[in-house]
């Protein structure tokens, strides 16, 4: 799960490139142009490097603080189907965090390294994360359009230029479809079912609706520094664009189901063809980000607590007296 | 050969202990979900965990075409005095050394328990035997590469693993606590017997955890956990049903 890469707008537009050796830029631009892929010992411009184990780093810890929030309910699944699911689905959501962190190694940054940046708060991860699944209804709300959102902004990633990143991704994709699947049934059952289950899907979506909005991030104004990081195939898509993406194709699914959406402005304008809605609360976004919502506090507290707890474990994998012994059965 | 009156009470009193065991251990070990040391042990103990609780699945099937309720009213609907899981299952993740040590010694007993059922004349449970213990190979190989890994790497790993195994190891012996039927089971050849397993499983793992550099107790100085078997239980058994069935019991009879 993940929001979109966030690319400051503040940034001077040949910054990106004033130190490279323009024939190498040239060759590696034309590269990409050709829909080659960039493997981890290709020269690469400095910029492209560290955009890249930002964004890839930022969606890993997106997605093993992601699993936190459903990782509460394993133990409350109602009935053997779900338990099952929502184990396995999280189990996904921690795969996925070793894939990407995998990936990001690639470019040079080692794995402790980044889950120090993420404990100490130096690096991000999605915001919506910092809500809490409140009742059983908001884990099917979350597994639901939280991971449609991811998909809409994983399929567009999955098309960029760097090899590792966008292999995991196809793994990842695969992944986040059953997700998306078992999401929807599980909505599906609530909207459908008896009349406590049916208000509690309907205040799990109310709730969940203006951390939806912000999932894809403010508006970005294309600047010459998007179009380099287009063009480079790191940044696919613009915030809005997804954010429209997304809301053509679920919107429809969620009025179907009878459930209403809290923005009485929502409605897809039939000559754009665009979804015009309220324009959501930018400031608690980056109240939020900055790490001032209802749930920032406590997500990095159990994660630096499970590093805790396991540092023995890592040191003694790394002890020069502990040795690999074949099993024995 | 067919199986007497008796044989099928006793295998249904046996079916439920296995069946709670799974369920109950599964479930704790779920909780490691994105708590784990590292990563790739968060992974593999929700594996292990989605495993444990689909065979306990598996069993409750059993049961239930032997006439008992369906397996989401048997795992949902029961307070713990209705459960007849060991002690061992019961007590909550604690640091990883215990989880570890508890899975290493709850998985070599049942890898042996199901190798044992595997031949079972009660032929529904033979079957799914042959299958579950195929899968169960991949968690034994699991817990003595760690168990081998941990037990001697750095002075506190070692402090660590030996005062895990000092609090499990009677809590594991509670495993075997023997049944109201056990002469019926074997008599008609259902199951050999709890006391045959303990031996098996301590034949096999006192040498693994001696070559891992820790001292195993001697089986006579040690009081096992006794009592889960018979419907009673640990302090931690019931607030932990109470979690698990939260949602369910919102509405029992709501489809979810
Ligand atoms: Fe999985
Ligand atoms: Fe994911
Ligand atoms: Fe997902």
């Amino acid at each position: 799960m993940y929001g979109n890469a966030y690319i400051d707008p503040s940034l001077a537009p040949n910054k990106l490139t004033q130190d490279e050796d323009p024939i190498k830029l040239a060759e590696f631009e034309a590269r990409i142009a050709a829909g080659d892929k960039i493997e981890p010992k290709d020269w690469m411009p400095t910029e492209y490097r560290k955009q890249l184990i930002r964004m890839i780093e930022q969606h890993a810890h997106s997605e093993i603080i992601g699993s936190l929030p459903e990782g509460t309910w394993i133990t409350r699944a109602p009935g053997f189907r779900r338990k099952l699911a929502l184990i396995a689905k999280v189990q996904d959501e921690v795969g996925h965090a070793q894939l990407l962190y995998s990936a990001a190694e690639t470019l040079g940054k080692p794995r402790e390294e980044m889950i120090n940046d993420l404990i100490s708060g130096k690096s991000k991860y999605s915001n919506v994360f910092n809500y809490p699944a409140i009742t059983w209804a908001d884990t099917a709300v979350i597994a639901w359009l939280i991971d449609a959102g991811a998909i809409v902004n994983q399929l567009a990633n999955s098309k960029g230029s760097y090899g590792p990143y966008v292999r995991a991704l196809d793994r990842i994709c695969a992944e986040e479809s059953f997700h998306l699947k078992y999401g929807h049934d599980n909505v599906v059952y609530l909207a459908t079912g008896t009349p406590k289950q049916r208000q509690m899907v309907q205040e799990a979506l109310t709730r969940w609706w203006p951390p939806i909005m912000h999932f894809f991030g403010p508006s970005d104004k294309i600047s010459v520094h998007t179009e380099t990081l287009m063009k480079w195939k790191v940044k696919m898509a613009s915030n809005d664009d997804m954010r429209q993406t997304f809301l053509n194709m679920y919107v429809p699914k969620i009025w179907d189901l009878g459930l209403v959406l809290p923005d009485p402005n929502l409605k897809k304008n039939t000559e754009t063809g665009l979804w015009e809605y309220t324009e959501p609360d930018w400031e608690e976004f980056k109240r939020v980000i900055n790490g001032d919502g209802p749930c920032n506090a406590e997500r990095l507290a159990v994660r630096r607590q499970a590093e805790e707890k396991g540092r023995w474990v890592r040191q003694a994998l790394l002890s020069k007296d502990s040795r690999y012994v074949t099993p024995l059965v | 050969m067919n199986i007497s009156e008796k044989g099928f009470f006793a295998i249904k009193e046996m079916l439920y202990k296995i069946a709670d065991d799974q369920l109950i251990l599964g479930h704790r070990n779920s909780e490691w979900t994105g708590l784990g040391p590292v990563l790739e042990e968060d992974i593999a103990f929700s594996s292990m965990a989605q495993d444990k609780i689909g065979h306990s699945l598996a069993m409750y099937e059993i049961l239930s075409q032997m006439g008992e309720s369906d397996p989401d009213t048997i795992a949902f609907m029961r307070n713990d005095d209705q459960f007849h899981c060991c002690h061992l299952v019961e007590y909550p993740i604690g640091e990883y050394e215990f989880s570890l040590m508890r899975h290493f010694f709850f998985d070599m007993a049942e890898a042996i328990r199901f190798e044992m059922l595997a031949n079972s004349t009660f032929e529904p449970l033979a079957m799914v035997a042959r299958k579950i213990k195929g899968e169960i190979k991949y968690h034994t190989m699991h817990a003595q590469i760690w168990i081998n890994q941990l037990g001697a790497a750095t002075e506190e790993s070692n402090l660590r693993m030996q005062k895990a195994l000092n609090e499990t190891f009677p809590l594991a012996l509670g495993i075997f606590e023997p049944g109201t039927h056990e002469e019926i089971l074997a008599e008609e050849g259902i199951f050999e017997g709890e006391k045959a397993l303990q031996d098996k499983w301590l034949q096999l793992v006192t040498p693994i955890l001696e070559k891992a550099g820790l001292q195993v107790p001697s089986i006579s100085s040690i009081t096992p956990s006794y009592g889960g078997r018979f419907g009673s239980h640990t302090p931690h058994l019931q607030p932990m049903l109470e979690e698990m069935t939260e949602v369910f019991r919102i509405d029992p009879s709501a489809e979810w």
